[in-house]
């Protein structure tokens, strides 16, 4: 674990894995929650960090969160959320045979994933979801879509992701969703908050 | 009842900016907000509001608004000549604005962005506690066109304060940024890192409210290749893409980023500053503690 100051308020600690940015922002909010953190602004996860910022003595914060054992996470952490999806997405023959399986197998190999929100970017409400495990990571679209419908299904390298309005996009959609994924008047507005573990089941089957 | 403004003209880019709202970085929402921030804070002094009151941030060309009942209103930031109903009135300073009279923000003499301020605030509704126009996002009102009309809320307890003049700094001729290295300064040599605080950059015609783009100077040079790993940015964080050519990071900036930030511009004077800087203006970075 390595911290770096950011500017007078900010502070950066890096980790060498997405498992120990879920692990590290656990313990960052159980602190922050029991008082035990001292004022933080925001608490934003990333790959491999995490940033806490409007703090007040980012270099004191840092030399003591440099001590902290942090235990790695148990699968059960985090609120779970269900997600219920169509498999009709364009990608769909196209991820198959990437993973060399036939179109029919990916609802069953998505839904027995167990995918936890890494961090949130690109657009509010877009979390990028890690679970998959190194086989099933599947490259980017040579030529990115430039309309990816709201609510889409996609993978690209170690995440994926659902689309919470219509963009410019370049993952493999596998599938799409009726979920709202975004409301800012809904606490939290991002169904996919951070920590949030996230089950995806083929709409009209249990 | 709700009074409402209604936009005239709504010039080359005029939006509705508060405070912003910070602390939803995690779920992806940039900070937004008024970009030069003493500016919209006095524009909100002198007709009585609260400092955080929505106010209309206008760039270069100004704004033309009617409003249908009488109000008091203060235009302070990049300055410009301003009219109501034709009739010079003061800029940096309340004035009236009679029922059915036409306020005219012209073209910013220097400096870039204006502040108009309206006692009461504008009532749009708000998003995640901000009535503040994120462009990255697309997060609250829209941008200003012709014929929309803007609420207005009601006047607060606090008076208009008097026509005294207000210290206001001018508009940059050169952009002089503190600097504080870090996080990834060690992303660059040493010797173009040194070069840094010799370079001169110039402000791009490509800045907006996410980033003031630079242009012309002496580009950082990597000290190692691969990439980052996407990682969480802050307002005034100096963003290096490949290109060597530094961006400073305003209030719409994304949440994440990939590219090395070889420092951070503190928020306040100097990136108020860099929200009035023109394009060409010349651009320095100060070696900060």
């Amino acid at each position: 674990m390595r911290t770096l100051v950011v500017g007078a308020q900010a502070l950066l600690v890096e980790v060498d894995s997405a498992d120990e940015v879920a692990a590290l922002h656990a313990e960052l909010l159980r602190r922050r929650d029991a008082g035990a953190l001292g004022p933080v602004r925001d608490l934003v996860p990333a790959a491999r960090t995490v940033l806490l910022d409007g703090v007040r003595d980012p270099a004191a914060l840092g030399a003591l969160i440099a001590r902290w054992e942090v235990p790695p996470l148990t699968r059960e952490e985090g609120p779970l959320v269900t997600v219920p999806v169509r498999y009709d997405g364009p990608d769909l023959a196209e991820v198959a045979r990437l993973w060399g399986v036939a179109p029919g197998e990916v609802p069953g190999i998505v839904g027995a994933t167990g995918f936890r929100v890494a961090f949130c970017g690109f657009a509010p409400g877009f979390g990028y979801l890690t679970g998959l495990p190194e086989r099933l990571h599947v490259p980017r679209r040579e030529t990115p879509r430039t309309a990816v419908p709201a609510g889409s299904l996609a993978l690209a390298g170690e995440y994926a992701g659902v689309y919470p309005r219509s963009s410019p996009g370049g993952w493999q959609l596998i599938g799409s969703t009726d979920a709202v994924l975004w409301d800012p008047e809904r606490e939290p507005a991002a169904l996919f908050a951070p920590g949030v573990r996230v089950r995806f089941t083929e709409a009209g089957r249990d | 009842m709700t009074e409402l403004l209604v936009v005239v003209r709504p010039g080359a880019l005029t939006t509705v900016q508060d405070g912003g709202r910070p602390g939803y970085a995690h779920l992806g929402v940039p900070r937004s907000g008024a970009l030069d921030t003493a500016a919209y804070a006095l524009a909100n002094r002198l007709v009585g509001n609260p400092p955080d009151a929505a106010a209309l941030e206008t760039t270069l060309d100004g704004v033309s608004l009617r409003a249908p009942a009488a109000t008091v209103v203060a235009v302070t930031g990049a300055p410009c000549p301003v009219r109501i109903s034709g009739r010079p009135v003061a800029w940096g300073a309340p004035v009236r604005l009679p029922a059915g009279a036409e306020l005219e923000v012209g073209r910013a003499e220097s400096g870039l962005r204006g502040y108009v301020a309206v006692r009461g605030g504008l009532a749009v509704p708000p998003v995640l506690g901000s009535r503040s126009t994120d462009l990255l996002s697309g997060l609250g009102p829209p941008v200003l066109s012709a014929g929309m009309t803007l609420p207005v809320g009601p006047a607060g307890p606090d008076p208009v304060p008097g026509a005294d003049a207000y210290g206001l700094p001018a508009a940059p001729s050169e952009l002089l940024l503190p600097l504080r290295l870090g996080p990834r300064a060690d992303w660059f040599t040493k010797a173009s890192l040194a070069g840094l605080w010799r370079a001169e950059f110039r402000v791009s015609a490509e800045s907006n409210r996410i980033g003031l783009r630079t242009e012309a100077g002496t580009p950082l040079v990597r000290a190692r290749a691969g990439e980052l790993p996407s990682e969480g940015m802050v307002l005034g964080a100096v963003q290096v893409p490949p290109d060597g050519l530094p961006v400073v990071f305003l209030a719409d900036h994304p949440v994440t980023g990939g590219y090395p930030v070889v420092g951070v511009v503190a928020p306040g004077p100097a990136l108020d500053a860099a929200a009035q800087a023109r394009p060409g203006t010349p651009v320095r970075f100060l070696r900060a503690a």
